[in-house]
């Protein structure tokens, strides 16, 4: 079960901070998005939206997804 | 040695700015100069409430890089950073940074940066409710603006 959180507007689209995704087998990350509803995955796929992976930022977007990783899709920040 | 001088942290409630400067004047009592910033919850307009969500593998890591580039940069006796999260009413404090130096023109450098950096590189989001709406506030080009003038 991979778990894909969804931070900021990101949330809204994906209508929950956190979705779960039964995975049987590694899968290339595009295939995980294109598993998404088209609104989240086109959000997600944003040229200002990071990716981090079990916590750690990647920037490859050719990754391959195991079948337990946190996926976590965040847009442009507005702290402070 | 740096992380002994460096508080970096982020605060679930209550935030009180003149208690924290009061700490970290006392225990930067050589410092000649000390700047600090309060970023506060607007309380005119028609914001009802403010809520700062983070990711916190990356939020508070990357807070304390940050303040370890800022120690690098200037010629600092401490460094303090504390971030809110959670929901804030309007009037809360949401950041207070304070920079102690020897030389006021470090701290005031220091805090400038810092406050720039936390703005447009730091892992927050930000939501605002009005008229019983939340909305999530979107990055200004200013604050991009304000990063490229250090570079």
């Amino acid at each position: 079960m991979a778990r894909l959180l969804f931070l900021g507007r990101l949330e809204d689209i994906a209508g929950a901070a956190e979705l779960h995704l039964p995975l049987s087998v590694p899968t290339p990350l595009a295939d995980v998005i294109a598993r998404l509803p088209d609104d989240l995955a086109a959000a997600v796929v944003g040229p200002r939206v990071r990716l981090a992976v079990n916590g750690v930022l990647c920037a490859d977007r050719d990754r391959i997804v195991a079948v337990a990783d946190e996926l976590a899709f965040l847009p442009p920040v507005s702290g402070g | 040695m740096a992380g002994a001088m460096l508080d970096i942290r982020l605060a679930e409630s209550g935030l009180d700015p003149a208690a924290e400067l009061a700490a970290f004047a006392s225990a930067h009592g050589g410092a000649g100069g000390i700047v600090s910033f309060l970023g506060q919850v607007r309380a005119e307009e028609a914001v009802e409430a403010l809520e700062l969500r983070h990711f916190a593998p990356l939020t508070l890591p990357g807070m304390q890089a940050l303040a370890q580039q800022v120690w690098a940069r200037w010629s600092l006796a401490g460094l303090l950073i504390v971030h809110r999260i959670g929901l804030l009413a309007p009037g809360e404090a949401i950041v207070f940074a304070a920079a102690a130096a020897r030389h006021r023109r470090d701290a005031f450098a220091a805090a400038d940066f810092a406050m720039d950096h936390l703005k447009s590189e730091s892992w927050f989001w930000k939501r605002e409710k009005s008229g019983g709406e939340w909305r999530w506030v979107e990055p200004r080009a200013q604050d991009h603006a304000d990063l490229e003038r250090w570079n």
